[in-house]
C-alpha cells in the first residue's frame, strides 16, 4: 500500500514538473517548484516507512524547512535582485 | 520573563522529542543549547507578543479543530471543481473587512483565509483584506464573516 | 484492525488528492487559480497522508515527528502562498477574473505601480 502511495506521489511530481517547465510566468514556476518540494517531502516520508527506516523522517523535516526558506529566498531574489534588507527606494518593502 | 523561560522550555521539549535519546550528556547539551538560543533571541529582541504569542495558546485549542473542519470542506469543493470535465470556475477579487485589533490577529485571519483552498489573501492593509476566490461560492463564504468572527474570538482582548 | 483500515483509507485519500492537486495545477488557467490547486496539496493531501502514517506508526517518536512536519507546514504554506500572490500582483500579472468587486481599486493599482517603478 505504501508502494501505491509512493507511485501516486511520483505521478503527481511528474505532473507538477510539467507545469514547472510549461509555466508561462516565473510565478507559475515558483508555485510548481514549491508544490514539488511538498511532494518530495511526502515521498521521503513514505519511503522511510517502505524501507522501515524511521530516520528518513528527520530528513523530511529538514526538507520542509529548506523548501519554505528556498521559496521565500527565490521570490525575494527575483523581486529585489539581492537577499539583504530592502533599500530605501524599494517601495514594496519586505515580501 | 515568562516568555523567555517558556521559549527555553519549548526549545528543550523540541530537542527531547526530536532526539529521543535520554542520556545525561545529550540532555545537558540540550539544556545548554536551548538556553543559548533563548539568550540569542533575547539579545535580538524578538521575544514579544508577536514573536512568541503564548497568550493565544488556550484559545487555539478550540480554534484549530474548527479551522481544520473548514479546510476539509473547502478541499472537497475545490477537488470536485478540478475533477469535473467542464471547469466551473468564476474567479473573484474582492475586499473584505478584517475587524481584528492587533497585527497578530490579522495575520491569524489572513493565514486562515489562505489556508482554506479556494480563497487566497492577496494584500492586507489597515482593516481590510483583498481576497482572491476561485468561485463566487467561496467568496460569499468569506463575506458572510463567520471566519472573521472566529478569528476575533481567537485573538481575545489581550 | 479498524485502525489499520482507517490508516489505509487515509493514505489512499492522500495519494488521490496529491494527484488531483497536480492535475489542477496543470488545468487551471492562471497563477492565482493554480494557487488554489496547490493549496489542496499543501493542506489535506499532506494532512491525510501524515495522519495515515501516524496511525501506522502508533505512539512512537515517528508520530511526533510527523506531527511536527504537519504543524510546520500549516504555518509555512499560507505564508508562501500569500508572498507569492503579493509578488505576482506587484510583478504586474493580471488575474483572470469573472467579477472584480473592488470598486475602489486604488490600493491594488498602487501596489502595481510601485512594482513597475522599482
Amino acid at each position: 500500500m505504501f508502494i501505491a502511495a509512493s507511485a501516486a506521489i511520483i505521478v503527481a511530481m511528474i505532473l507538477t514538473l510539467t507545469r514547472a517547465m510549461l509555466g508561462p510566468t516565473i510565478y507559475d514556476r515558483i508555485l510548481a517548484v514549491n508544490l514539488f518540494g511538498t511532494k518530495a517531502l511526502l515521498l521521503i516520508a513514505v519511503m522511510g516507512f517502505l524501507t522501515d527506516r524511521p530516520e528518513f523522517l528527520d530528513i523530511a523535516l529538514v526538507y520542509a524547512l529548506i523548501n519554505f526558506i528556498a521559496t521565500i529566498a527565490i521570490m525575494k531574489f527575483f523581486r529585489f535582485a539581492h537577499l539583504g534588507h530592502p533599500h530605501e527606494n524599494d517601495s514594496l518593502g519586505d515580501l | 520573563m515568562i516568555r523567555k523561560l517558556g521559549l527555553a522550555l519549548a526549545l528543550f521539549a523540541l530537542w527531547l522529542l526530536l532526539s529521543g535519546i535520554f542520556e545525561p550528556l545529550l540532555i545537558s547539551l540540550g539544556i545548554i543549547s536551548s538556553l543559548f538560543v533563548a539568550w540569542l533571541a533575547h539579545r535580538m529582541e524578538v521575544i514579544d507578543h508577536e514573536g512568541f504569542p503564548i497568550h493565544m495558546g488556550p484559545r487555539a485549542i478550540t480554534y484549530w479543530p474548527w479551522l481544520i473542519w473548514e479546510i476539509i470542506k473547502a478541499n472537497i469543493d475545490v477537488a470536485l471543481i478540478i475533477i469535473k470535465p467542464e471547469l466551473k470556475i468564476s474567479p473573484v477579487l474582492f475586499r473584505s473587512p478584517a475587524s481584528q485589533k492587533t497585527e497578530v490577529g490579522q495575520v491569524t485571519y489572513a493565514n486562515s483565509i489562505t489556508l482554506t483552498p479556494g480563497t487566497i489573501t492577496v494584500t492586507v492593509h489597515g482593516d481590510t483584506v483583498d481576497v482572491h476566490a476561485l468561485t463566487t461560492g467561496a467568496a460569499d463564504e468569506v463575506i458572510s464573516g463567520r471566519m472573521d468572527k472566529r478569528a476575533c474570538q481567537m485573538e481575545g482582548n489581550s | 484492525m479498524a485502525i489499520d483500515m482507517l490508516s489505509w483509507i487515509l493514505i489512499v485519500i492522500g495519494g488521490g488528492l496529491s494527484i488531483i492537486s497536480a492535475v489542477g495545477i496543470l488545468r487551471l488557467p492562471d497563477v492565482f487559480t493554480r494557487m488554489h490547486a496547490a493549496g489542496i496539496g499543501d493542506t489535506l493531501a499532506l494532512g491525510s497522508l501524515c495522519a495515515g502514517m501516524m496511525l501506522q506508526a502508533g505512539w512512537t517518536i515517528v508520530t511526533i515527528k510527523l506531527a511536527l512536519i504537519l504543524l510546520f507546514m500549516f504555518f509555512a504554506s499560507p505564508t508562501t502562498t500569500h508572498a507569492l500572490a503579493k509578488a505576482a500582483i506587484a510583478g504586474g500579472v493580471k488575474p483572470i477574473l469573472d467579477e472584480d468587486r473592488i470598486a475602489n481599486k486604488n490600493a491594488l493599482e498602487d501596489t502595481e505601480n510601485k512594482g513597475k517603478n522599482s
